[in-house]
């Protein structure tokens, strides 16, 4: 079992290697789909199948295909280079060190509670019931989240229809 | 013979004890029956789109009163296996300053993400790859992948028309995943469990009147049109059909890579016809299967070939639909349908009528709903149509 | 219920390596004969002319930020789909809330004629 959390772990990593140090954009989103799928299958790990799927629902399938047309939207199609490095790397790596280590310290000095009993069978069940019940606030939030984002989104494409 | 005593658990318990006593002991058994079982899987699921694809050419031709392919075998059932050796021995031409790796990665995706789908159907009682928690999200999940398999095709290519016909592809695809994860979720509703064994198992009620397609209509109408817009299918093909945009984002795509597209193509039309089947249809229910659980098996094939049937006749049936005509279609028609179907289904539900009752208040629902969405469509049809009419011709008659 | 994953992580080596495999069957057996003429790109018969570039127009971005919107309320619907039969009346009305919020939402982005392809 740890074997295959590893494995897992790694192509995640290396995923995730792969979309930092990509040169081409568009191969960046792809190093980021491999990184979300190796993230659903840790959360298959721990036996959290809902996460895993949802994840790949929604990860994969909407948030990777927005970042593409993001992409697509923002630079000349078949730009192929992204310049990886600009003046700038020197910081940029001292505050990548500085957060590594802080996160490191953190999770190797900080306890956290484990849950040991083992996943109910029928979680989902209990997630449904749980939402409309004790975290119903909550997701009556999330709900209205979602409209607020959807109204800032047309509002601001439609502005930018407007300036053409 | 008796054969309500056959199971196919007997057979899997012969297979296990040979294995053991060949001195293979559990955890390697385990991963080599799911070696086994996937490969099975695969086969059957690659060996049916060859009669698929002879199924729809034939079912195209004699709607559209010709003969189909008749030379190749008898009945020109080996025409698919010649089409296959064929694009098997195609030259591959590669455009210059395509994207090699996702060029190649492309139609790869396109099969992986139809061939995992077919992991969790029930072919029969308990046989099915993996009858997970979650099978119908899972079965999202993969459809939702297919949309990045089009959308890297389109950018491979480093051609102007597939790109944009990946766009488009994309926003279909994405589009009219809403109405079919809404319509997928009313049996869910209904049944209490995603898990799709367990939604076969809850339509066994009352015989063959079950079914969730008499309590539902209106959501398996929904399925339908969704089905075919994810399937790419005509009406919805305006991005892949031969006339058009000069066939999509598949453009540049020729030999076995095409085949993989092609192959892609029907097998995800069979897949969602399965998975229609098992959620509306009962999947393997039928007469005396809970005697003979073999039946299952049967019961459920007979059930995906005829809404496969339903869904090359439709094909060669109705005209095209442009792009915004499509895009109304689905966010103007089908979104609202469906999310009124869920909240007045959840309603009706927790009325508390008694057993045939509340299927009888949902299918009333249902028929409501559909009678008067198509209504309401015809009502703004007509409107569209008058007020494009009275643009050139004024002295039409008041309607 | 992680066995079941162990068959899905089998398949998914399988399947992903099946394609890959009957690409290099036809490697093996197609001619190759590459040439600039058969290699350039398709135009409809013509050359292309300059760099290929696209207008990339932000209705496919609308809309795909529509969908995500729209997909995660799918998804938050489903735990309350399975849950269903056992909860209340009330807890029905509280999804049903969540739903209509996001129907105004709907309606909202209709009425501003985002929903329009041009």
């Amino acid at each position: 079992m740890p074997i295959v959390f590893l494995i897992l772990a790694l192509f995640t990593v290396v995923m995730a290697i792969g979309t930092v140090t990509a040169r081409n954009l568009f191969h960046a989103a792809l190093f980021l789909i491999g990184a979300f799928f190796g993230v659903a299958t840790i959360y298959v790990l721990l036996e959290a199948e809902f996460l895993a799927v949802s994840q790949i629902i929604i990860y994969i399938g909407a948030i990777a295909t927005l970042i593409v047309f993001a992409i697509m939207l923002s630079r000349s199609m078949m730009g192929r280079e992204a310049g990886g490095y600009n003046r700038f790397w020197l910081a940029a790596a001292v505050g990548a060190a500085a957060l590594w280590s802080l996160l490191a310290w953190v999770l190797t000095t900080v306890s956290f509670p484990v849950v040991n009993q083992p996943v109910p069978a029928d979680a989902i069940f209990q997630i449904g019931t749980g939402l409309v019940g004790p975290y119903v606030i909550p997701f009556e939030v999330a709900s209205i989240l979602l409209v607020v984002a959807l109204i800032g989104a047309v509002m601001i494409a439609r502005e930018r229809h407007r300036q053409r | 013979m008796d054969w309500s005593q056959i199971d196919l658990r007997m057979v899997g318990a012969l297979w296990n004890q040979a294995w053991q006593n060949a001195g293979i002991t559990p955890p390697l058994l385990t991963v080599i029956n799911w070696v086994v079982a996937a490969v099975v899987l695969l086969l059957v699921g690659l060996n049916m789109v060859i009669g698929l694809i002879w199924l729809e050419r034939k079912i195209a031709a004699r709607i559209q009163d010709r003969l189909g392919p008749n030379r190749v075998g008898p009945f020109g059932l080996l025409q698919t296996v010649a089409d296959a050796l064929k694009l098997l021995t195609k030259e591959d031409i590669t455009p210059t300053e395509a994207d090699r790796i996702t060029y190649n990665l492309a139609p790869a995706l396109a099969v992986f993400h139809v061939l995992m789908t077919l992991a969790v159907i029930p072919f029969a009682d308990g046989v099915i790859g993996a009858d997970l928690n979650v099978g119908v999200l899972y079965i999202v999940a993969f459809g939702s992948m297919g949309s990045m398999a089009a959308l890297m095709a389109g950018w491979a290519s480093n051609n102007k028309y597939a790109l944009v016909g990946g766009f488009r592809v994309v926003a279909q695809l994405l589009s009219y995943e809403i109405p079919l994860v809404f319509a997928m979720m009313i049996p869910v509703l209904v049944a209490g469990t995603m898990r799709m064994n367990g939604l076969a198992q809850a339509q066994g009620q009352f015989g063959g009147l079950g079914w969730y397609v008499w309590v539902m209509p209106c959501a398996f109408f929904i399925f339908l049109a969704a089905t075919l817009a994810e399937g790419e299918r005509a009406p919805f093909d305006l991005l892949e059909a031969e006339s058009e945009i000069v066939a999509g984002f598949n453009i540049e795509y020729s030999g076995m890579k095409f085949a993989w597209f092609f192959l892609a193509f029907f097998l995800n039309s069979w897949v969602l016809s399965a998975i229609g089947t098992t959620l509306f249809l009962g999947g393997w229910q039928g007469p005396f299967v809970d005697r003979i659980p073999a039946l299952g098996v049967v019961y459920f094939f007979a059930k995906t070939m005829v809404m496969f049937w339903v869904l090359a006749w439709i094909r060669a049936t109705f005209p095209r639909l442009r792009i915004d005509q499509m895009m109304d279609f689905c966010w103007k028609f089908l979104v609202p349908l469906a999310l009124v179907l869920l909240v007045g289904t959840a309603i009706l539900l927790k009325l508390g009528l008694p057993s045939p009752f509340d299927g009888l208040a949902l299918l009333v629902w249902n028929l409501v709903l559909l009678i008067g969405g198509f209504w309401l469509l015809g009502k703004a049809q007509h409107r569209a149509v008058y007020a494009s009419k009275r643009a050139f011709t004024p002295q039409l008659p008041r309607l | 219920m992680l066995e079941q994953y162990g068959f899905i992580g089998i398949l998914a080596i399988i399947a992903f390596a099946f394609p890959f495999i009957g690409l290099a069957v036809a490697w093996l057996l197609r001619p190759k004969r590459p040439n600039p003429l058969k290699n350039s790109i398709y135009e409809c018969g013509v050359e292309t002319i300059g760099e290929t570039w696209v207008q990339f127009r932000a209705q496919y971005y609308l809309f795909a930020l529509i969908f995500v919107i729209f997909d995660i309320e799918a998804i938050f619907l489903f735990p309350f789909a399975v849950a269903f039969n056992q909860l209340t009346l009330f807890a029905v009305f509280e999804a049903i809330l969540f739903v209509l919020i996001l129907a105004v939402g709907l309606i909202y982005v209709w009425r501003k004629g985002a929903l329009e392809w041009q």
